[in-house]
């Protein structure tokens, strides 16, 4: 590892590596640090990519990180209503469950490959300031501290960022945009190993379960609560060990793993960049707030930093005006989505059991064409108006 | 300021994300707690599973 870098992104996930990856192209001399010693574990992630977000985000396709490709989504609604989705149609979070570990890791590789250095077992602990001014970080390193000095940071520190706290970005929110969440993989379990399962109402308040198969007979099955709902702590896990115990086809079901994470459903943030600092993915809060999924937003926002910072390097400024470019590119993506999407959850998190079962029901007789918020407003506002009187500005 | 179950915690990390305060610290193995901490509770009460028991104001 060198004294000086002209980019150093904090954080080997999708986010950090894709940025790693183009700020690398674009000619910059790149630094991509992982705390962890080893890229890609532990998975704290369901693990579903959606094949549009893939193409959208530029992710080369790799079979080995590919567990299973999925036909549909379906979504159940308390009293046991199916609404299914076929891929073709499925605009969200249906087209590959995928081995986290080994997507982070080939991610990483295509960084490395592209010119990036890379150092892992090596933490950001704060940023280095002179006169007002970051100018870079301080590690520790394989358990040693050092300082490197930089231009540029690409904070992809994940949920728990870190980065933009010390530049002074703003990535405060509120409990009523956290999902707390648990996950087990379970074995030996009885599913559809084709489809995407998602479970709504009050099973999982202000959230839902997800059932996502990696086999014939294993998958994630995780569950989201609203922050704001939970009365104690370890309360998701409760829930989801409640509602796999009433799973008649998950009787025998063997654990294989356990994890837990946060998950931001926030409307986006107003600021994700401030001078000689850009955040992506989880870190910039750019997840979907409808699903709680951030794979490929983080890639897609990570090569976008990674172009901008390699611009921005050439260009000799790296200010918070040149990094509007950044803002621009992912907003014009993804803004507008996660915005409504984010007013959806708004409404779609107080909605009771009853009123799933009539949505969802409704939503299997009418059907539609392309499956999206907005679509699934339209459609039931033709059969039962009633129902999204509350979603009508999003209309 | 909180105390952690360090027989329950994953190091998930939902605590550090979501401190209004920026009062919590992962270094992979244990949770560090700082003296921003102003004892809000919200760590204890979003744990995913439960690790975290509130201080004493």
């Amino acid at each position: 590892m060198d004294a000086e870098y002209d980019v150093v992104v904090v954080g080997a996930g999708p986010g950090g590596s894709s940025a790693a990856k183009f700020a690398a192209l674009g000619g910059a001399k790149t630094l991509l640090i992982e705390k962890r010693q080893e890229i890609g574990t532990h998975v704290r992630c369901g693990e579903g990519l959606a094949r549009d977000l893939l193409v959208q985000a530029e992710i080369p396709l790799d079979r080995t990180w590919i567990a299973a490709e999925m036909d549909g989504a379906r979504i159940i609604s308390p009293g046991g209503k199916k609404f299914e989705v076929d891929e073709s149609r499925a605009g969200n979070e249906v087209g590959y469950v995928i081995e986290r570990d080994l997507f982070d890791r080939a991610l990483a590789a295509l960084a490395g490959e592209a010119g990036a250095h890379i150092e892992v077992k090596t933490s950001a602990t704060g940023v280095i300031k002179e006169n007002g001014k970051i100018v870079g970080l301080k590690l520790i390193h394989k358990g040693e501290p050092k300082e490197v000095r930089c231009k540029i940071i690409i904070g992809a520190d994940g949920y728990e960022s870190q980065v933009g706290r010390w530049a002074g970005i703003d990535t405060t929110i509120a409990d009523t945009d956290i999902m707390t969440c648990v996950q087990y993989r379970l074995t030996n379990i009885d599913i559809d190993p084709k489809y995407t399962e998602f479970y709504a109402g009050s099973a999982a308040p202000g959230g839902y379960i997800w059932v996502f198969p990696k086999n014939k007979n294993t998958a994630n099955v995780g569950i989201g609560l609203g922050a704001h709902i939970v009365k104690h702590g370890g309360q998701p896990k409760e829930f989801l060990d409640r509602w796999i115990a009433k799973q008649p086809g998950m009787k025998n079901a063997r654990q294989l793993d356990m994890v837990a994470g946060g998950c931001s459903i926030n409307a986006p943030l107003d600021s994700v960049v401030c001078d000689n600092v850009m955040l992506v993915g989880d870190a910039a809060r750019i997840i979907d707030p409808m699903t709680g999924g951030g794979i490929a937003h983080a890639c897609l926002s990570g090569r976008d930093a990674g172009k901008v910072a390699a611009e921005a390097i050439k260009a000799g400024d790296y200010s918070k005006e040149f990094f509007q470019k950044y803002e621009k590119a992912w907003r014009s993506a993804l803004e507008e989505k996660l915005f409504r999407n984010w007013m959806a959850k708004e409404k779609v998190q107080k909605l009771s059991d009853e009123t799933f079962d009539t949505l969802i029901g409704l939503l299997t007789e009418v059907g539609m064409e392309n499956i999206s918020v907005f679509n699934i407003l339209k459609a039931i506002r033709e059969k039962a108006p009633e129902l999204v009187k509350e979603f009508e500005d999003l209309l | 300021m909180p105390t952690e179950n360090v027989n329950k915690c994953l190091h998930c990390g939902l605590c550090v994300g979501s401190c209004p305060n920026n009062a919590i610290f992962l270094n992979e193995v244990r949770l560090e707690f700082n003296d921003d901490c102003t004892e809000c509770g919200l760590c204890s009460r979003i744990c995913p599973v439960g690790a975290l028991t509130p201080g004493r104001k």
